[in-house]
């Protein structure tokens, strides 16, 4: 495809626990082009969290670099990363985490408010992403007012805000039902469809069907990366008509 | 990010929970309310004393025996007796002294007084009739002392408001009777008009008597107790204590002053004295207050430290957003800054509104002071920025990975 968004080279994470060294991250290397819907899959403590915090800018690696978006953010100092991750990374969380007993508006408004948005452009975008995300009626709800898949939604929608370069989601079924569940997967192959990058971290096979490619980790190596064969089709109608509402 | 949107923010952070922001601001309420009540407290007891102090007369300088680095400042009447009549009656004629209006000799004793079945003890001062000018004396009913009752020694008083009821009982009119100081019996020619005050300044609580009277017949001496001096306006006042002293020195033959076997004060004197004294009882419970404002300031930095630690997950949402440590910094000292600072506003309306109480139930004149109410409010804003510092740092500080997997 494009060029690489996201270009991760030789990339350690070593944390020291009780004097002993554990790399979570030994050696990882891959790219990731525009467009691209990733599922990063492996059993807990395969170092999916680890690779997650550093793509998301959270961390920074040990040693090895990571160029996001052409921009090198392995050495970054703490508020350089601050204005990464608001700029170029969506964040989906497993639990949300909204602010609770906000209203939708507020909470995706949020990160745009840190890059000091203008409060009616703010509202203005807030607006046109809840629409997106089938929240049109729901702005003025607070959090703890909506279901579990609605707040997930609300979280999309303020990924969404800041136009970024990848969304980044970290197992964001987990504390959802299966039904609900496929309303947000149904959501990211939406906005994959319209170009975004999605990466998304999870360790449910079903869920990783729904990307186009799947990269596994295992003690923190890479043991597999290929193409999803199997990738979960969407209903063509449903796709139409959430389309127009975009 | 704007300054108010952030402002907004920590409003509505502090809004979710009013139970525990009234109960952190109630600390920063008690404290700045009792600073503003208990100064203006300890202001109204200096105003009080001061106006009781002027009330015995102004312009007034008192010339007593005994010098003043003798440790005996004032002798009990008769200890001393290097002030005579002759003193009194010289200054009075004296040219070379131009600043002073009236004197007026006194002596004063404690005594016993009896009218019938009725005694009381109280103080009996022997006086000219320049005390009734000097100290600001007027005569409710009757007359007070005259220059013939002094010149021929008559047995007759003027007593005080006080005194007349103690001795005769509410509402009646003493003029014309009798009581007995010593064995002596004395008529009662008039009533001083009520000057108020209370202890050790209760001018009506006194008994006037002609001063060779009370010198000869009550207490057996010829020197006087003291002599009170009126000068002709208060600019005066130490050119006035300059004079007398260097005349009574030169008549009592002393050349060093600091040997002086007199000493000279003026009604200032005692008012600073009286002023440095409330002084220091006011920033004793000034004192007292701050700490009560130091454990409420405690009680913000604890709630804050709470609040960090409750919203540990908000905060690695916030910052995994891209706020900035100094945005987080900002946010939580906002918060702690509009807590102390409510809770000074607050607390100066109950402190104004405590001290108006406690002047009413006291009956004490009412003393605000303004710089005390900008100093508690600076106060509590200070205090916002001093406990609020340490939590909010913490939180800027909190690693957003660490901050959104906390539970």
């Amino acid at each position: 495809m494009s060029q690489p968004i996201i270009k991760i080279t030789d990339v350690h994470k070593i944390y020291t626990v009780g004097g002993q060294e554990i790399a979570a991250l030994d050696g990882v290397s891959f790219e990731i082009c525009k467009g691209e819907f990733v599922a990063i899959m492996g059993p807990s403590g395969s170092g999916k969290s680890t690779l997650m915090h550093m793509l998301g800018a959270l961390d920074i690696p040990t040693s090895g670099t990571y160029v996001l978006d052409g921009e090198d953010v392995s050495a970054a100092s703490d508020d350089e990363l601050a204005d990464v991750r608001n700029q170029k990374i969506g964040f989906i969380f497993q639990a949300f985490n909204l602010l609770p007993r906000t209203t939708a508006l507020k909470n995706v408004s949020l990160p745009m408010m840190y890059a000091g948005i203008h409060k009616d452009e703010r509202e203005r975008r807030a607006k046109k992403y809840l629409e997106l995300v089938g929240l049109g009626d729901r702005i003025f709800n607070t959090s703890n007012q909506l279901s579990g898949g609605q707040q997930q939604r609300v979280a999309i929608a303020r990924a969404l805000t800041m136009s970024p370069s990848i969304l980044l989601a970290d197992e964001p079924t987990g504390n959802l039902p299966t039904n609900q569940s496929l309303e947000v997967m149904k959501i990211f192959q939406e906005l994959n469809d319209e170009g975004h990058t999605v990466v998304m971290i999870t360790h449910e096979p079903e869920i990783a069907e729904h990307a186009k490619r799947i990269i596994v980790l295992r003690d923190g190596k890479i043991i597999s990366d290929q193409p999803n064969s199997k990738r979960r089709s969407q209903d063509g109608q449903n796709n139409k008509s959430s389309k127009k509402k975009s | 990010m704007e300054f108010t949107e952030l402002l907004l923010e920590s409003l509505g952070t502090l809004t979710l929970n009013k139970l525990r922001t009234g109960l952190a601001m109630l600390g920063i309420v008690i404290g700045i309310g009792s600073v503003i009540a208990l100064i203006s407290l300890g202001q109204s007891s200096q105003r009080m004393i001061e106006s009781q102090i002027q009330s015995l007369g102004s312009n007034l300088l008192t010339v007593s025996p005994g010098a003043q680095n003798s440790g005996a400042v004032r002798g009990a009447a008769g200890s001393a007796t290097s002030l005579t009549n002759a003193d009194a009656e010289a200054i009075k004629n004296s040219t070379s002294i131009t600043t002073i209006r009236n004197v007026s000799p006194e002596v004063t004793t404690r005594q016993q007084v009896i009218a019938g079945r009725n005694n009381t003890n109280t103080q009996v001062v022997g006086v000219t009739p320049a005390y009734a000018e000097v100290h600001k004396i007027s005569v409710d009913t009757g007359a007070f002392i005259s220059e013939q009752d002094v010149s021929s020694s008559k047995k007759v008083v003027v007593i005080g408001p006080q005194v007349a009821t103690d001795l005769f009982g509410e509402g009646v009119n003493p003029v014309g009777q009798t009581l007995r100081i010593k064995n002596g019996t004395f008529t009662i020619i008039g009533v001083t008009a009520s000057k108020g005050g209370s202890g050790f300044f209760n001018q009506d609580d006194i008994i006037f008597a002609p001063l060779p009277v009370v010198q000869k017949q009550i207490m057996g001496v010829t020197s006087l107790g003291s002599i009170a001096l009126e000068a002709n306006s208060a600019e005066v006042m130490t050119q006035a204590q300059d004079e007398v002293g260097y005349f009574l020195l030169e008549r009592h033959k002393i050349s060093d002053p600091t040997a002086a076997d007199f000493s000279i004060f003026s009604q200032n004197d005692i008012l600073s004295t009286a002023t440095q004294a409330t002084g220091t009882f006011t920033a004793l419970l000034g004192g007292i207050a701050a700490i009560s404002l130091l454990v409420g300031g405690i009680g913000i930095m604890n709630i804050m430290l709470v609040t960090v630690t409750e919203r540990t997950r908000e905060i690695g949402l916030r910052k995994a957003l891209g706020a900035k440590k100094k945005t987080v910094i900002t946010q939580f000292l906002i918060e702690a800054i509009v807590l102390t600072f409510i809770g000074g506003l607050i607390g100066v309306v109950i402190g104004i509104g405590a001290s108006l109480l406690l002047s009413t139930v006291l009956s004490m004149p009412f003393a605000l002071s303004l710089p005390s109410i900008g100093l508690a409010i600076g106060v509590s804003g200070a205090t916002g920025v001093i406990f609020g510092w340490y939590p909010a740092r913490k939180a800027a500080n909190l690693q957003p990975i660490e901050a959104l997997r906390y539970e």
